[in-house]
């Protein structure tokens, strides 16, 4: 373990709050297992050195009041919806009054929460999930109850040259909807580890969008961790964009199974940023099915990275699976990384995986030429009509924030 | 229709090209005046496909040698998207499908990008669908088709209706039809060719490439022309088709200026 790792857990604040037990924890980990290296699977393409450098900025620290975002990097506020500004030393909801349909989850329900998602996961060694229990001071929980919740906005802002943590639990009550908008806005030189932890009841419906807008030599490390009950349906649409180095993992458990899995992601790389998305849908029990379409689109000597893992174990029967991951290499010198990894132990299953790396077609260039569209309009053409197909999966506010026009930046440079 | 006065439009001289070494047209000469209708017709590798790629600038065809002027200027030194702008339309054999763009977007970026070039004001969304929906009527498309992406889905039919919807909106000074009427049924051929008829007038001119007498009963040409390995090998009036529909292109075989060609 580097010496200025060691030195930067040493340097945390002393462990507080609720989660103060969890970060004690967290530390003893962390600075056990060390920075995650190559010979870690999931890990090996990383950009260590960006890594490293991320675990050396100092953390945001409770006297410090959290920037607020300016206008521009904001967009209007949807009035039918609820929106709060996460802050890693504050908790938003002892400001706000929050509408019919949603409430905070007590000390005892998370604890509930945490230990059955953890009694189902059972997961290995999650190193950005273990990096927020020994980093985030407060934890925002909130329980969805009822077919008609207003839309729910969760911003997170960074500040400039800081490292933050954020952690959000939600559960969806049997038979209840929700639309949630997740916005992590990257500040200048900053770095943020995000946790958020879902859980679906019985026939609980989530249409979530996770929207990453990095600024230069900003970061982020993103952990989301989906629980679904039988007859649940979680559908997911990540957007990336902007980070020198961005993380999103998605774990996913159909419980039982008999659930419907929908995730859709895109990530946009310039520059030489490293954006990179790790899913992971495990099915544990019959009957299940997942959708899953990833883009990746790399400009100038960016990286983009997708590993998707789909585990179906014996008692997974008729589980319905498609996996496709379709890239997009803008310069000769981007690279894109596509990785589908099934483990498939049931006999009777249907799991369908594809993946595609190509450029921009020279006969679709051309065909938009000979209509008098320059080079430059016809590529934003071509790679709006490839993000419009996640894009439209986003939450219905998600519209206000211009996502498009952010990522079209990349031909209009 | 036949003016001696009328303006050369496109003037093709001992035009030579080739693509990945493979040399394809071979000295190719053609006039086309304002006001005219030009059939190209030939066998299959006689290089008619090519002469629209290379008057539309597409990168995969290299000029050797030649020249290619569209109203007195070099076309050859612009950009496809410069050549379109100036007035010239390829009509695509195979129009190309763009997944996740929308037939009307991309009508109206195509459309902009002509009318600013001829000076006319930039449209706007509304009155972009104003003008749309006016020139649908010439091909008979019903709406729905902008709200699709481009030519995604689109039977073979009505992606050449969406070449001619193009080809309305644009208002093309010289526009090349390269095998439109082909995998078309006859009523649709029918459609297409109507609107062709109707956006032909003495200002522009309209060079049809296909293998069929059957398109040439519905637009008649001014010019029949019969490329064989590489250039024009005969030119005639509109008779010259019936007669090649009847005797076929054997008698290329047997012309001895045409011995290089076998």
């Amino acid at each position: 373990m580097s010496f200025e790792y060691k030195n930067w857990i040493n340097a945390l604040p002393e462990p507080n709050g609720v989660l103060a037990k969890i970060q004690i924890e967290g530390r003893s980990l962390i600075q056990n297992l060390g920075i995650p290296s190559r010979e870690i699977e999931n890990w090996r393409l990383t950009d260590l050195k960006k890594l490293e450098s991320l675990l050396t900025l100092p953390i945001s620290k409770e006297q410090v009041q959290q920037r607020t975002p300016s206008s521009a990097e904001l967009a209007d506020q949807n009035d039918a919806g609820v929106r709060l500004t996460l802050s890693p030393n504050r908790n938003p909801l002892q400001l706000i009054t929050l509408p019919y349909g949603i409430r905070e989850l007590s000390k005892d329900e998370i604890k509930e929460i945490m230990k059955f998602k953890m009694s189902k996961i059972k997961s290995k060694v999650d190193w950005t999930k273990l990096l927020n229990h020994a980093t985030a001071n407060q934890i925002v929980g909130l329980n969805i109850k009822g077919t008609n919740v207003p839309s729910l906005e969760l911003i997170m802002p960074a500040n400039a040259s800081e490292f933050s943590s954020t952690r959000i639990i939600i559960n969806v009550e049997k038979g209840s909807k929700l639309e949630l908008l997740e916005v992590v806005i990257g500040a200048k030189k900053s770095a943020q580890n995000h946790l958020i932890e879902i859980n679906l009841e019985e026939s609980a419906e989530l249409k979530h969008g996770l929207i990453g807008l990095g600024v230069s030599e900003a970061s982020l490390l993103a952990h989301l961790s989906v629980t679904q009950k039988p007859n649940s349906t979680y559908s997911l649409s990540s957007v990336q964009h902007g980070w020198s180095l961005g993380r999103c993992e998605q774990h996913i458990k159909q419980v039982e199974g008999q659930a419907q899995s929908i995730i859709r992601g895109l990530q946009i790389s310039k520059g030489n940023e490293q954006l990179a998305t790790h899913s992971l849908v495990s099915f544990d029990g019959p009957e299940g099915s997942l959708d899953q379409l990833q883009k990746s689109a790399a400009a100038d000597q960016s990286h983009c990275i997708f590993n998707g893992a789909i585990k179906v174990p014996q008692k997974a029967q008729k589980t319905n699976a498609a996996q496709l991951s379709r890239n997009l290499l803008i310069s000769e010198n981007a690279r894109i990384d596509t990785k589908p990894e099934l483990e498939i132990i049931a006999d009777d299953v249907r799991c369908t995986h594809g993946a595609t790396v190509s450029q921009l077609q020279e006969d679709e260039i051309f065909y938009l030429q000979s209509r008098g569209i320059t080079t430059d309009q016809a590529t934003a053409l071509l790679l709006k009509g490839y993000c419009q197909e996640i894009l439209k999966g986003l939450p219905a506010n998600a519209g206000r924030w211009g996502i498009l026009k952010k990522l079209l930046e990349i031909v209009k440079r | 229709m036949i003016r001696p006065e009328a303006q050369t439009l496109l003037e093709i001289s001992d035009l030579h090209a080739h693509v990945e070494d493979q040399p394809i047209l071979k000295g190719l000469n053609l006039k086309v005046k304002a006001g005219e209708i030009h059939a190209v017709m030939g066998r299959n590798g006689s290089g008619k496909s090519t002469l629209s790629k290379v008057i539309a600038g597409h990168p995969a065809y290299t000029v050797c040698k030649g020249q290619v002027l569209f109203q007195g200027e070099n076309l050859l030194e612009m950009e496809p998207e410069i050549r379109a702008r100036i007035g010239i339309f390829l009509g695509f054999q195979y129009p190309i499908e763009i997944p996740g763009v929308s037939n009307l977007e991309f009508l109206r970026v195509a459309t902009n990008a002509r009318r600013e070039q001829i000076g006319k004001e930039e449209l706007d969304t509304f009155d972009f669908e104003d003008l749309v929906n006016e020139r649908l009527k010439v091909v008979q498309m019903d709406p729905s088709f902008l709200e699709r992406s481009v030519n995604e889905g689109f039977s073979g039919g009505e992606k050449k209706r969406n070449e001619i919807l193009q080809m309305a909106l644009l208002e093309p000074t010289i526009a090349i039809l390269d095998e439109t009427d082909s995998g078309l049924d006859i009523d649709a051929l029918r459609i297409v060719a109507k609107g062709v008829n109707q956006l032909a007038n003495e200002d522009n001119a309209t060079l049809l490439i296909t293998h069929y007498q059957r398109l040439l009963n519905e637009i008649t040409p001014d010019y029949v022309h019969v490329m064989a390995g590489g250039k024009i090998v005969r030119t005639g009036g509109s008779e010259l088709a019936i007669e090649l529909e009847r005797s076929g292109y054997e008698w290329i075989d047997s012309d001895k200026n045409n011995q290089e060609v076998k």
